[in-house]
């Protein structure tokens, strides 16, 4: 099949505005007689909840964590893009755009990104509005960094913390309308799966987490807001309850799944210090600004301190390999060329996985004390998961699964292929092509949140009548009982390994085969081993406790379930996609300096999978991709 | 590194079925515990062994791991977060203890927090002061352009000072009195602070604070041990913020 974004035709600078004005409108009347479910509270979810409740419908908005102020926005650090141009350095909503797409490797689609370029002013105003602190300097005016794939200087910061004022700002919104009573919130529930009625989404299916209750839940349209999936790899700088389970269950009721071998890998975290570890740390990437990353030249030395190593014996590899950009490479050759040195066994540290990121030059050059005005918090952070003082030894970074590009297919209503069911955020593939750049994510939450689902849904809505099919529907039934069907299986199989280890043994394929450098061996091992390590986890995995009650092993059982049926899928996707771009890259297609190869002529679109059956193959239909406003050139920051 | 050098600890956890258990103390040994491990990390080895024992794991909240979103709530030693400056249970890591250390794990425990189960208790009364009035009233869309509101850079630093809040309730579980106040007043102060939110100051700390006690927060008496418990380092003025913006409000 040939999927249809949608896309307003017409000159780009007109398309958003035009197709704001072509939708249909619901009666203010008629509003309070929608529901609409919003699952999921973090930038995409809390702003869609919060402006869908203040236009006059009823939300129902759903998180698993105990209250929608957690979710896992909260932990970005850098800031947020907007095309304001305070700095008046030649920013415009045009070069967002042309830098959105050029950073995305041209794998992206120019409507939605010239929309989230232009809306990206206006959430700046609506944030400013709320009470969110950003930087501001002494005359009072709101302060702008920079920030990497960009030569302006467009981000707005609240100090490192920039995700947590952004999501508390959405969180004060949707509290507002808990208490004006448009939002219901539903706390520490699970979406399980979703309710498909004659091809058209109309509820979910939950676990009430702290009961153990199957809850049917009906609605007009449900919004999914569930974020990423790099948890597949087990470890990843994803929070632990981040998982693919939401949008996998939609696949499997039949919405596509766009481009999900599109993930980021962040070259600058903690690295992993053993084998109990649970999650990796990310330190912002502008320590990458003053630090010399090197590993020793010779095997040898790799157990030896820093400081016992000279100057001659130390290898800069991104100044040796790319003079002109040297530390501040792109993320994806920076993680690349990290591993390579690890898997040749020069990486330092804990299991030889991690490289030197080093200050002293630096400190040399600037004194101690301005690299603590402009590190201070994050070498804090490393000395506290370290022990290690980052001003005395050089610090240890390695890279780790970050961000997921791909998602849940959807046209430029935010709809995916089934009606009704529309996917925001993270979850959904839109706007970051093959690879996002810094402080864009936040925006896209935002974006979606704030200024796109408040004008697109009431497209939708006008089509159907409200409250057409209520959870007494036999579909809502069977869809409670298959999910209890599946609740009772993981609590009777009580096998011989813990669920821990189901995934710690997935991630390690996935990293292995299916990480930074993949290739048509390593895929085709992963699509071997996922059936066998997921077959397994069907016989011997031991999940304690009853369904009755909270328990998260029984949690974490169905999440890391769904990653290894969708682990698969990524390995697949990765394999069929014979190019290199942005974070995907297969090491069959490079060009000599290593940069990746793309290749426009065979994959210049987007492959959406449809499920079909677990262990069988999927599916892929196409969506080509145009560029009309920004032409396609091999991506280069030399 | 000393990753060959490995701890035994013994455990002494709150242990409580559901909100109708009485619940008592277990006491558990966490075995080849390293310095690197977290504090949750080590949770998980024990919880891994209990599993393999057949035996229900020890439930507690967590979610970032990386001492931000707030979601870790745990009295270690009669200490909330476990007594390291400024530092979330997540961020806690096994150095700060011996081998052969006996380690007290309890939950959160105050009136507006019940238990739901082990370490996990019930913080919505937290939500609900935040739907009370901390937020300005402002309509998406619609905001003037952001640099028409000027703000002294003191007044913003002041301002973000006070929403570094992660909402976790460290400073309720310290307090003696099982107040929200440094939580409550944080939010009060950040808005009253910032000319968006100053409008509705008046009516904001009226209510939060009424909400407050509503759910069953105690009131404070100056004991600050809930600057000391916040691992976001939130200062007690803001307390004295709140309590002169409730006082202001009295004549507005």
């Amino acid at each position: 099949m040939i999927l249809d974004g949608k896309c307003p035709t017409g000159p780009i600078e007109q398309s958003w505005d035009k197709h704001r004005f072509d939708l249909k409108l619901v009666n203010p009347a008629n509003k309070r007689k929608y529901n609409i479910i919003v699952v999921g509270t973090g930038l995409a979810g809390g702003a869609a909840a919060a402006s869908l409740g203040e236009l006059g419908y009823n939300v129902q908005a759903f998180c698993y964590q105990d209250s929608p102020r957690r979710a896992h926005s909260i932990a970005a650090q850098g800031g947020i893009n907007a095309a304001k141009n305070y700095p008046s350095d030649g920013d415009s909503i045009m070069r967002l755009m042309y830098d959105t797409i050029k950073g995305g490797d041209f794998r992206a689609r120019e409507a939605d990104v010239w929309r989230l370029s232009q809306v990206s002013n206006n959430i700046i105003d609506q944030c400013v509005a709320q009470g969110v602190p950003f930087g501001r300097d002494y005359a009072g005016y709101l302060d702008n960094r920079s920030f990497g794939g960009a030569q302006v200087s467009r981000t707005f910061y609240s100090r490192g913390e920039t995700g947590q004022q952004l999501l508390l700002g959405a969180y004060s919104a949707i509290s507002r309308q808990i208490k004006l009573g448009t939002v219901k919130m539903y706390n520490r529930r699970e979406m399980l799966d979703l309710v498909v009625v004659d091809g058209v989404a109309r509820g979910i299916t939950c676990r009430n987490l702290i009961s153990g209750e199957i809850e049917s839940y009906a609605a007009d349209a449900v919004c999914l807001c569930t974020g990423g999936y790099v948890n597949v790899f087990y470890l990843s700088t994803n929070a632990k309850g981040c998982s693919v389970t939401a949008s996998w269950k939609a696949a499997k009721k039949g919405a596509f799944f766009a481009n999900p071998c599109y993930t980021q890998i962040h070259p600058t975290c903690i690295p992993q210090a053993g084998e109990y570890q649970s999650k990796l740390t990310l330190m912002s990437e502008s320590l990458r600004n003053d630090g010399r990353i090197w590993v020793p030249k010779k095997k040898e030395d790799v157990g030896k301190r820093p400081d016992q190593i000279p100057e001659e014996d130390r290898d800069y590899y991104l100044e040796r390999k790319y003079p002109s950009f040297g530390n501040l490479a792109p993320r994806d050759i920076s993680s690349r060329s990290a591993k390579e040195q690890c898997d040749e066994g020069r990486g330092v540290g804990p299991g030889g996985r991690g490289v030197y990121l080093d200050y002293a030059d630096s400190i040399k050059r600037l004194s101690e004390k301005i690299i603590c005005e402009r590190y201070g918090n994050l070498f804090e952070m490393y000395e506290r998961i370290t022990d290690d003082n980052a001003y005395k030894t050089p610090m240890r970074i390695y890279p780790a699964p970050h961000y997921s590009m791909g998602g849940l297919w959807v046209d430029y209503n935010l709809m995916s292929n089934i009606p009704g069911l529309f996917v925001l955020g993270e979850a959904n593939f839109s706007v970051h092509g093959a690879n996002r750049l810094g402080a864009s994510a936040l925006m896209q939450g935002l974006s979606d949140g704030y200024f796109v689902i408040p004008y697109t849904i009431g497209g939708y809505l006008t089509t159907v009548k409200p409250g057409a099919v209520k959870t007494d529907h036999a579909e809502f039934k069977k869809s409670a009982e298959d999910v209890s069907t599946t609740t009772k299986k993981l609590l009777s199989i009580n096998g011989k390994r813990t669920v821990t280890e189901f995934h710690r043994e997935l991630g390690k394929i996935m990293w292995n085969n299916v990480g930074m450098a993949r290739s048509k061996e390593s895929l085709t091992e992963a699509i071997k081993q996922i059936p066998k390590i997921r077959d397994e986890f069907w016989n011997n995995v031991k999940v304690t406790g009853s369904g009755a009650e909270l328990n998260q092993q029984l949690e974490n059982a169905g999440r890391v379930a769904d990653f290894l049926e969708f682990g698969e899928l990524l390995a697949r996707d990765a394999l069929h996609r014979e190019e290199s771009c942005g974070g995907h890259f297969r090491v069959e297609h490079q060009l000599p300096d290593g940069e990746a190869k793309r290749n426009d002529a065979d994959f210049s679109y987007v492959g959406a999978w449809e499920f079909k059956g677990v262990g069988k193959e999927p599916e892929l239909h196409k969506e080509p991709l145009k560029f009309e406003t920004i032409h396609l050139a091999v991506r280069s920051y030399k | 590194m000393s990753d060959h050098k490995t701890m035994t600890l013994t455990l002494i956890v709150w242990r409580q079925k559901n909100a109708n258990d009485p619940g008592k103390f277990e006491t558990y040994s966490a075995k080849n515990i390293t310095e690197h491990h977290s504090f949750l990390e080590m949770l998980d080895v024990v919880n891994e062994d209990l599993i393999n024992d057949g035996k229900e794991p020890i439930v507690f909240d967590h979610d970032c791991r990386e001492g931000i979103c707030g979601m870790c709530s745990q009295v270690i030693n009669g200490a909330p977060h476990g007594g390291q400056d400024r530092t979330t249970v997540c961020q806690l890591h096994m150095r700060k203890f011996k081998d052969g250390d006996t380690i007290y794990i309890e939950p959160w425990r105050a009136r507006a927090f019940p238990i739901i189960k082990d370490l996990i208790v019930d913080r919505t009364a937290l939500d609900k002061i935040i739907q009370a009035g901390g937020y300005t009233s402002c309509h998406t869309g619609g905001a003037p352009d952001a640099n028409s509101i000027l703000i002294p850079k003191p007044i913003a630093e002041e301002a973000t000072d006070a929403a570094e809040c992660i909402g976790c309730g460290a400073c309720v579980a310290g307090c003696p009195n099982g107040a929200a106040m440094l939580f409550t007043s944080a939010k009060v102060s950040q808005l009253a602070l910032l000319p968006q939110g100053k409008i509705e100051a008046a009516a904001r700390v009226k209510n939060m604070t009424s909400t407050m006690i509503e759910c069953g927060f105690g009131n404070c008496t100056n004991h600050y041990e809930c600057q000391a418990a916040c691992p976001k380092g939130v200062n007690v003025k803001f307390i004295a913020r709140m309590n002169r913006e409730f006082i202001k409000a009295q004549f507005a």
